[in-house]
């Protein structure tokens, strides 16, 4: 397999794009994408989406895009694998340019959220769960975080409050994220405070969905890396793991097996140990998946996940800074979209081009995309030049 | 629309039908084909007793579609005395504060309405804090 670098990089701003289309939207990030690679052309579109189906009324989206952008006729292919769509489209591109296939790839995540009432987004975000006896009970996603949150608690005699600082770090880093959902810092009182979702899961624990693009262009590395591009930054390993869909299903629902899989085998494909990670963009669509994460990353020990937030290891100039451009929590969470922002954020901290987010020392990077609650975990190792 | 699944799946939501696995005598709900304890073909129907204890709970306040009128609501992932965990609302709480660890039963209760004023009650278990028997044959 040939080794692949991501050469561009581009996003829109999270937010509700009352004006623009999901079409509009993604050729925005495309275009973006391709400037900054300097590139014209492509050889294929991996898109990553969950809802275009749902809440768009629109499927077809590996033609539709094309289309738009003017890209046809090269190849396009929807990937959905509920909230790590993003993250998997970005591993199926890769997989295409590393086995020769293509020689570039062009992926792009896109969610359009706001085209649908809150009910409908609801119910929309819940068919990640199982729909014959998770949904159909009346179980919403938050319900089901929320489960696993409030067990957690009990296990490992955690106070809500202690999850605080996975909030409080994310939005001080959304602030200087000029594309982020959340531009507002707020504190740990303000945390405690907030209103009640689904106990224990308040609002200052949830993220926030919306609507955005993001995209990548990938191309074999070998070709560019002779070439003095400073841009480029090398895809160290790629890895994806399954769970069972159901939590009632996990003999340890307090422990996200495909998380740590998947994070073991791309260690282990970049040689290196989870030591070695200078910033890792995690899954923190709730505060307890933050804590999880880190757990199952070889980051924190079991049940203490919590402790690196105490302790400011997670801060931007921490043992490990995380959601370094404000995360889930406070960039946003346009489902589909997600793993690929994860992705332009970590090519942007590793070129040095963060700006006002820009951690030190960043060399190599990691991001963990998760879908349903943990059931499918897709794993990047990315470094810089 | 919903009709054909909830015909198929009879037999879970009113008598809690799992499997035992016939190779390593694990219990499973909901049934699979595969028996994630020891990887052979799980096909043996079990009915669960339907008593249990609350793994975990939490309300919710936001329903999807076709909950609304429920909410809020208290929903349970629900340890069997089997082993098995199921998810599923708890109900008849009344006053009582749900803990983890609480004993509960299931009961067969109405789960939603599906469609408009004629369309179909669904049906299904739900579980509520275990009742004292007395007088238990």
């Amino acid at each position: 397999m040939r080794k692949v670098a991501i050469l561009g990089v581009g996003q829109t701003k999270i937010s509700e794009h009352w004006g623009m289309s999901l079409k509009e939207l993604a050729a925005e990030a495309i275009f973006a994408a391709l400037e900054d690679a300097g590139r014209s052309s492509i050889d294929g579109l991996f898109i990553g989406n969950m809802l275009s189906g749902s809440l768009n009324k629109q499927e077809n989206l590996g033609v539709l895009l094309p289309d738009w952008a003017g890209l046809t006729p090269v190849e396009g292919v929807k990937i959905e694998t509920a909230c790590s769509s993003g993250g998997s489209a970005i591993r199926t591109g890769l997989i295409a340019v590393a086995s020769g296939e293509l020689d570039s790839a062009l992926v792009v995540g896109v969610e359009k959220m706001s085209d649908a009432k809150l009910l409908e987004t609801t119910s929309a975000l819940a068919t990640a769960a199982d729909a014959d006896y998770e949904t159909a009970h009346g179980l919403s996603f938050v319900a089901l975080n929320a489960l696993i949150m409030q067990r957690y608690l009990h296990e490992y005699n955690w106070n809500h409050a202690d999850f605080a600082p996975f909030s409080v770090v994310a939005h001080q880093n959304g602030v200087r994220n000029p594309n982020a959902r959340l531009q507002t810092k707020i504190t740990e009182q303000e945390y405690q405070d907030s209103r009640m979702i689904a106990k224990p899961i308040n609002l200052l624990d949830a993220s926030p969905i919306g609507d955005g693009a993001a995209a990548v262009v990938l191309v074999a590395a070998d070709e560019f890396q002779n070439n003095g591009n400073s841009n480029l930054v090398h895809i160290l390993a790629s890895a994806a793991a399954t769970d069972t869909l159901s939590i009632h299903d996990r003999k340890d629902p307090l422990w996200l097996s495909a998380s740590e899989i998947s994070a073991r085998r791309a260690y282990s494909q970049a040689g290196i140990q989870p030591e070695d990670i200078d910033l890792f963009e995690l899954h923190d669509a709730f505060t307890i998946m933050s804590a999880l994460s880190l757990e199952a990353c070889g980051f924190a020990p079991r049940g203490q996940g919590p402790r690196m937030g105490q302790d400011g290891d997670i801060a931007p100039f921490g043992k490990l800074p995380i959601s370094t451009f404000g995360g889930l929590k406070a960039r946003g969470h346009p489902v589909g979209a997600t793993g690929v922002y994860q992705i332009v954020e970590l090519v942007k901290q590793l070129r040095g081009e963060a700006g006002k987010n820009q951690v030190d020392r960043a060399h190599i990077g990691m991001a963990q995309n998760i879908g349903g609650s943990g059931a499918t975990a897709v794993t990047h190792i990315l470094q810089g030049i | 629309m919903e009709i054909p699944r909830h015909w198929r799946l009879k037999q879970q939501r009113y008598k809690l039908v799992g499997e035992v696995c016939p190779h390593c005598e694990a219990k499973l709900f909901p049934p699979r084909d595969i028996c994630p304890d020891c990887g052979g073909e799980a096909k043996q129907l079990y009915t669960f007793s339907g008593r249990g204890e609350v793994y975990s709970h939490t309300t919710v306040y936001d329903a999807p579609a076709g909950f609304e009128e429920n909410a809020p609501y208290t929903v349970a992932l629900v340890k069997l005395e089997e082993g098995p965990l199921v998810t599923a609302q708890l109900t008849d709480l009344g006053e009582q504060d749900v803990e983890i660890g609480t004993p509960v039963e299931m009961v067969t209760r109405r789960l939603r309405t599906d469609g408009d004023e004629r369309g179909m009650l669904v049906y299904g278990y739900k579980f509520r804090p275990r009742l004292e028997r007395v007088n238990q044959i």
